[in-house]
């Protein structure tokens, strides 16, 4: 039924994170720009609302921003593009870092991101793929996610496309059963152009992910599961996206890939760094002012 | 050893053999593929107990096997049918709408994608194998989930109707079906709508309203008492949501008494539904809801359990008779 398997092993991509991917210095500096704006308009969005997930939209600000502006296939004019690289994410509480991206790329109107969780807006705390044009995906419920992705990249096969599936998936998340399932799936089919992407944070609402039921070893388990699996610092953008276009440039692959991106909750905020707390929060405005202060001045602080 | 095995024995893959009625769901979806549309069947290691081991054989291509891992074949037939494709996804109605619940509302009903689920083995038909294989809960957790048509077929003709009819049916349906082994009640080919009750019988003293397993012995019954000079109808209400409310209210408004019979629990599924038209629409008529009452079911072959909880046709017509009397 299943082709045998080839002789790569589990983590011998011969692409992999290769130079010739790297993002050129005019992109990696426009990268950096737009993960700094996605952390910023979270910090707008969330005082709208007055309650929400900063740190793990800041945790995953590289990753987004490396996705929709330096590695998808998108026509954010035509959300349903038939050929588009698809992108969900099963931490889909971080979609307030999302939103501000999608707008800014044009998948709809800036001023919408004004009216974030008031009455009939369609962005609110999770995607709704029904409301919001350029979400793939809907989500919130966690560990849905990777079994979704795997149907889209088995329906990709099966309707001979070559679109990509990025699957974010929160590492407390692994925590789910379905995962599991997803995973095994995921490598019997040989889904290659599934990609996914823990972003190891570290953290869940409860404390620390590996106190409260431990993940470890990521790496080692998905490995066993069948999956090429890598890692990578999940705030270094250059990285992150030379490592995901060789990914996606690598036809030969003939399994799942799952990256695992080291990543800090809350990012750029030093304060939100040190306290698991601020899964869930509100900064008043003056305080909001020094989050904004320290999140600019990130690129000195590396 | 060589000796052959009696002709009496069996084995799980002979079950098609055996079973034709398991075809009818395999049959029709092949015929979906042939038409040109986009169809996948799956499921989760059950492929000979609902007959999708004949489209797994004879078109692969676009059979997939998800194993034991329910939750993920459901996520998964969303995000398939997000690409485009048309998924139809089977398991034990168990499994599907009690242990699939959440993946059903969030990722299929909530995502408002063409994914049709097919809860087989519904009510009390696994019989002794007892309470986690049974399933008369699921047309009250399909019921209450919006944006999910719930429909439950009667027999393989049916079945093959609403298969054929979803072709062109934009919204998540759920199907409940039972184990291949239903009496005839329609002939094949006639053209299935979706939210419409198909009347059997009229009736001025009694209309019963059944769905799925309880439509054939139901209309025995309603012939039995009439036979014996009652005026008693019959509405197979095969899509439980929407509800034929038109139907109810006719029903209601001719005879006398109404009588819901279901292979589920007496709450939340058809009775449910039919006593909230009803009521919403104050009308004078006596209802009373049969099926099972808010229990879990003893074990016992099917047959034996049916005559038990009085779902056969015997059965049904007692409940009828003492309403009448």
């Amino acid at each position: 039924m299943l082709g045998k398997q080839n002789n790569r092993t589990a983590n011998n991509s011969p692409l992999a994170g290769r130079a010739e991917f790297a993002p050129t210095g005019v992109e990696l500096a426009m990268l950096k720009d737009k993960a700094l704006f996605s952390r910023l308009e979270a910090i707008r969005l969330i005082e709208i609302a007055k309650v929400g997930h900063y740190t793990s939209a800041f945790s995953a600000a590289e990753l987004f921003a490396s996705l929709y502006y330096g590695v998808m296939r998108l026509k954010p004019g035509e959300p349903n593009w038939a050929e588009r690289d698809r992108f969900m994410m099963g931490k889909g509480h971080a979609a307030v870092g999302l939103f501000p991206i999608l707008a800014d790329l044009g998948f709809f109107p800036t001023e919408v991101l004004d009216g974030y969780t008031r009455l009939g807006n369609p962005l609110g705390d999770h995607p709704d793929m029904r409301k919001v044009p350029g979400i793939d995906f809907s989500s919130g419920s966690i560990g849905h996610a990777l079994s979704a992705g795997c149907g889209m990249a088995l329906a990709g096969r099966i309707l001979g496309k070559d679109f990509h599936t990025f699957v974010m998936i929160g590492d407390g998340e692994l925590q789910e059963g379905q995962v599991w399932e997803a995973a095994l799936f995921g490598a019997h089919n040989r889904l290659n152009r599934l990609i996914g992407i823990i972003d190891r944070n570290g953290y869940q609402l409860d404390g620390a992910v590996d106190d409260i039921i431990t993940v470890e070893p990521i790496v080692d388990k998905w490995r066993s599961f069948g999956w090429e699996t890598h890692v990578v610092d999940g705030h270094d953008i250059g990285a992150v996206t030379t490592l995901l276009r060789s990914l996606k440039a690598d036809t030969a692959r003939d399994r799942p890939v799952m990256v695992v991106a080291e990543t800090v909750k809350g990012r750029g905020v030093s304060y939100m760094e040190a306290e698991p707390g601020w899964h869930l929060g509100y900064l008043d405005p003056v305080d909001a002012k020094r989050a904004i202060a320290e999140i600019k001045a990130m690129e000195i602080r590396g | 050893m060589n000796r052959p095995l009696s002709e009496k024995s069996w084995q799980y893959r002979q079950l098609n053999a055996q079973t034709p009625g398991l075809d009818a769901l395999s049959d029709a979806l092949l015929e979906l593929v042939q038409a040109g549309e986009p169809v996948v069947a799956g499921t989760a290691d059950l492929q000979y107990s609902n007959g999708l081991a004949k489209f797994a054989r004879e078109c692969p291509e676009r059979f997939v096997q998800f194993g034991i891992s329910e939750q993920n074949m459901v996520s998964a037939a969303a995000g398939m049918a997000a690409v485009g494709l048309k998924p139809y996804v089977a398991t034990f109605a168990s499994f599907l709408a009690l242990l699939c619940c959440e993946q059903i509302r969030m990722d299929v009903a909530y995502s408002a994608l063409p994914v049709r689920l097919i809860g087989h083995h519904a009510g009390i038909s696994l019989g002794f194998y007892g309470t986690s294989h049974h399933a008369t809960e699921d047309l009250a957790i399909a019921r209450s989930i919006a944006g999910l048509t719930v429909v439950a077929p009667a027999d393989g003709a049916q079945l093959a109707s609403v298969i054929a009819a979803s072709a062109d049916y934009a919204e998540p349906i759920y199907i409940r079906t039972q184990r291949g082994r239903d009496p005839v009640v329609y002939q094949a080919g006639k053209p299935f709508v979706f939210g419409k009750a198909i009347k059997h019988l009229g009736g001025k003293d009694l209309v019963i309203i059944a769905c799925g397993s309880t439509v054939h012995p139901a209309l025995q019954a309603a012939k039995a008492l009439n036979a014996k000079g009652h005026s008693v109808g019959l509405l197979d209400m095969a899509t439980v949501k929407p509800i034929d409310s038109d139907a109810i209210l006719e029903a209601a408004t001719n005879a006398r008494m109404v009588l819901t019979v279901e292979e589920h629990n007496v709450l939340g599924g058809l009775g449910g539904a039919v006593a909230e038209v009803i009521a919403g629409e104050g009308l004078p008529v006596k209802l009373r809801r049969h099926g099972i009452h808010d229990e879990y079911s003893l074990i016992a072959p099917p047959t034996h359990l049916y005559a038990h909880y009085k779902l056969d046709s015997a059965g049904i017509e007692e409940i009828a008779a003492g309403l009448l009397a």
